[in-house]
């Protein structure tokens, strides 16, 4: 039995330099130094999220990707420090809070612990998350649970859900010593709607559990293992799913998270470890992330830091998404197949071949085909063939690999200027492959920082125009048309947007509208017109 | 009904090889073969499109010999120099002609049963090549009212280009399908009444066939619009 030891101000990372944007894009940019995070909530048109420390620090951003600390909740209230009643159920330490909109008030709840498994959560109440506006202030709303230091229970790491099914509120909390444990709360309050009743045991031997409803399932995310041992730590984020909000919590292979059940939703990995403290984000339109903090993040010195990532559904269950990394890509259309590339004429990898090479793009009966073989007459027309120039008879020296092609290989016949956008069967041709990278001090949104989408092996790159179409300029400026947000959909596939479109306010997608055409227009939801698949070319 | 009706004369006109009173003229003799079934002959001024949108009234040249190579560098020279519009003094009508690298090629009307033209039913009709062969097609698409946003959305086996009322608007290149939406050009406006449609068709070998709609600003088919052969009053091709 062990009570975990939480990190607090001083784990609080420095500003990270920019320049770790030419790394594969891990974690968040700014300062994203914080344990234990509450759920990333946007309001306002800014991200917040709360954490583990004195006061309850507070981190904003203002487009998702670029954090920075924003003081802390208890100087917003009176006595900046839990309320007497909170300080007595359970310690005056500020940890691992939670936060919930409903109706016109913010509910932030936290854990106040004293000597574990003495512990209480608090409730504060507030009207605007924006410190600066004249209305931010938070008001001690008292304990809404406690635990004696005897009981099966250790009362922190609240985790509070808003039922979209019929508005109900529930908060669950724990940590290891006996249950996670849940409790109904009065929507109208944020303290608990029926005192009287018993909490229900939901999960053991975990903490930082988390609600949340999708397609009919009740998900709780816990976190098991180990915090606050930086690269030592073994936190991993697991999960279980019911019919009902109170249980019982199966996961993939049926065992109870009463029983020590979890499907593992997210573990170590690259450069980061220990994730815990699972928060979902409802972006719209197919976006989800989730949020957690990695208890060690090895390329900012092993310090624990917050990160938001793709969150995706695959047969019933959530699925950790990952945020684009730089790399040369096939940017394949969900909905047809074809490969964005620019609008010049492709030259076969390894060089036209084969008597149709003059004039049917390099199909037709190859030098080393039998005589017989390759013939037709269908929609292809004759002289399709099977051999190569490097297919021969029996005993001869293996045919020597063909190099994959590039730019360089065949852009004399590219216009220098701009050149048009347009969709294709993938040939690994040079046209074809999109070099992603991240742009530094540029912005970005949940998760990540804008891109840019350049045409491998050169300086072109791809842009929205003023009439909503698509070019491929021939130089990066940094200009908005064009960088490019990439966020993975809950299906997996990516969905490509420009940062603006030259003349129009309006968010655009790229978007297949043909098989071989590309466009931008509203993203759709429910078609695949507008997903796209990231393929190592 | 009407289509049927139709169907029946265009097979029976065919049975006979005497297409000069369908719009199909000059059909050699050849051995008896299945006639085509797609294809029949327009009657009244306007056929309205199909549910899907697809515009099936065009008059459509007979093809014209070329080389057969489909990348758009071959297809820009094919195009420059088999150029029916450049010296026409009048819009093509059904029975006229038109002289390409010197040699004279007749238009023909013809109604598509399908949402796609069969170029290759078309010329093997006439008794022409379908192979490395430029079909020149044309409509008039007659709008209600003026349509802004919409898209003019093709297929071609094999490579196209395509006008919208003297634009360049869409073409595709390379040995292809005729896929529905191939091809989708940038956001145009159709005015309201006629506008024009020029299109032309490259096949190297084997079948060979288009299709044409127009989607609108969310991208579903637009089914108010009718083809017809006449151009209306005013409108230059």
């Amino acid at each position: 039995m062990r009570f975990p030891r939480r990190a607090a101000g001083a784990l609080l990372a420095p500003a990270v330099a920019v320049s770790l944007l030419a790394l594969p894009v891990s974690a968040l940019d700014g300062d994203p130094g914080l344990h234990d995070p509450s759920t990333v909530i946007e309001a306002g048109g800014k991200f917040y999220v709360y954490a583990t420390g004195r006061g309850l620090p507070v981190s904003m951003s203002d487009d998702g990707w670029t954090w920075r600390r924003a003081g802390s909740v208890m100087d917003a209230v009176p006595g900046g420090r839990p309320g007497p009643e909170v300080v007595a159920r359970g310690g005056d330490a500020t940890w691992a809070p939670d936060i919930v909109h409903v109706g016109d008030k913010y509910f932030l709840y936290y854990a106040a612990p004293g000597r574990q498994p003495k512990a209480a959560i608090g409730l504060l109440v507030g009207r605007t998350l924006d410190p600066a506006s004249p209305d931010y202030h938070w008001t001690d709303a008292g304990p809404v649970v406690w635990s004696d230091g005897i009981e099966d229970s250790n009362a922190i790491d609240p985790g509070v859900f808003h039922d979209p099914t019929d508005g109900s509120l529930w908060l669950t909390y724990g940590s290891y010593f006996g249950y996670i444990r849940l409790v109904e709360l009065d929507p109208s309050t944020g303290l608990r709607r029926y005192p009287d009743r018993a909490p229900v045991d939901i999960a053991i031997n975990s903490e930082a559990s988390d609600l949340t409803f999708h397609d009919g399932w009740y998900y709780l995310f816990v976190t098991h293992g180990s915090c606050c041992a930086g690269a030592n730590s073994s936190y991993n984020i697991r999960m279980g799913r019911a019919r009902r909000v109170t249980g019982p919590y199966l996961d993939n292979m049926g065992v109870d998270m009463l029983q020590g059940g979890g499907k593992l939703f997210a573990g170590s990995r690259g450069r980061s470890v220990g994730p815990g403290h699972f928060g979902r984000l409802v972006l719209g339109d197919d976006v989800e992330k989730f949020s957690c903090h990695y208890e060690a993040d090895l390329d900012r010195g092993g310090r624990s830091v917050l990160d938001i990532r793709p969150l995706l559904w695959r047969d019933g269950w959530p699925v950790a998404g990952d945020n684009v990394t730089a790399g040369t890509y096939e940017i394949e259309s969900a909905r047809t197949g074809t490969a964005l590339e620019m609008a010049v004429q492709g030259v076969p990898v390894g060089g036209p071949r084969g008597r149709g090479a003059a004039g049917r793009g390099g199909r037709g009966r190859g030098a080393g085909a039998p005589a017989g073989r390759g013939r037709g007459f269908g929609p292809g027309g004759p002289g399709r063939g099977f051999g190569g120039p490097g297919a021969r008879g029996r005993g001869a020296t293996p045919p020597a690999p063909i190099p994959a092609q590039q730019a360089s290989d065949v852009d004399a016949a590219w216009p220098a200027g701009p050149a048009g956008v347009r969709l294709a069967p993938y040939m690994l041709q040079a046209q074809q492959k999109w070099t992603i990278a991240p742009v530094a001090g540029a912005g970005g949104y949940p998760g990540s920082p804008y891109f840019r989408i350049g045409l491998a092996g050169t300086e072109r790159v791809l842009a929205a125009t003023a009439d909503g179409e698509l070019t491929v300029a021939p130089a990066f400026t940094s200009a908005p048309e064009q960088l490019w947000r990439i966020d993975q959909l809950t299906d997996g596939t990516y969905r490509l947007m420009p940062k603006a479109v030259p003349g129009t306010s309006a968010p655009m997608a790229l978007s297949a509208i043909g098989s071989s055409t590309p466009t931008l227009e509203t993203f759709r939801a429910g078609s695949d017109r507008g997903r796209w698949l990231l393929r190592t070319p | 009904m009407t289509i049927v009706r139709s169907t029946c004369v265009f097979a029976a006109a065919l049975a006979v090889a005497s297409l000069a009173g369908v719009g199909l003229s000059a059909r050699p003799a050849a051995p008896a073969q299945e006639p085509p079934r797609t294809l029949a002959v327009p009657h009244g001024d306007a056929l309205p499109v199909d549910s899907q949108g697809f515009l099936r009234r065009w008059l459509v040249l007979e093809p014209i010999p070329v080389p057969g190579a489909l990348t758009e560098d071959a297809v820009h020279e094919v195009l420059a120099a088999n150029d029916v519009w450049a010296h026409a003094s009048a819009p093509p009508a059904d029975g006229q002609t038109a002289m390409a690298a010197g040699q004279s090629y007749a238009w023909h009307a013809v109604d598509t049963l399908a949402y796609n033209l069969n170029l290759f039913h078309f010329a093997h009709a006439l008794g022409k090549p379908t192979s490395n062969v430029l079909f020149w097609a044309t409509t008039i698409v007659n709008a209600p009212r003026a349509m802004t946003d919409v898209r003019l959305a093709i297929g071609s086996n094999a490579a196209s280009a395509w006008w919208l009322n003297g634009r360049h608007v869409i073409a595709l290149y390379n040995d292809r399908q005729a896929v529905i939406d191939d091809g989708v050009s940038p956001r145009v406006t159709l005015r309201a009444g006629a506008n024009v449609i020029r299109a032309a068709i490259v096949n190297a070998g084997g079948a060979t066939d288009f299709c044409a709609r127009f989607l609108d600003a969310q991208d579903e088919p637009i089914t108010t619009l009718t083809a017809s052969l006449a151009p209306a009053e005013g409108v230059s091709r």
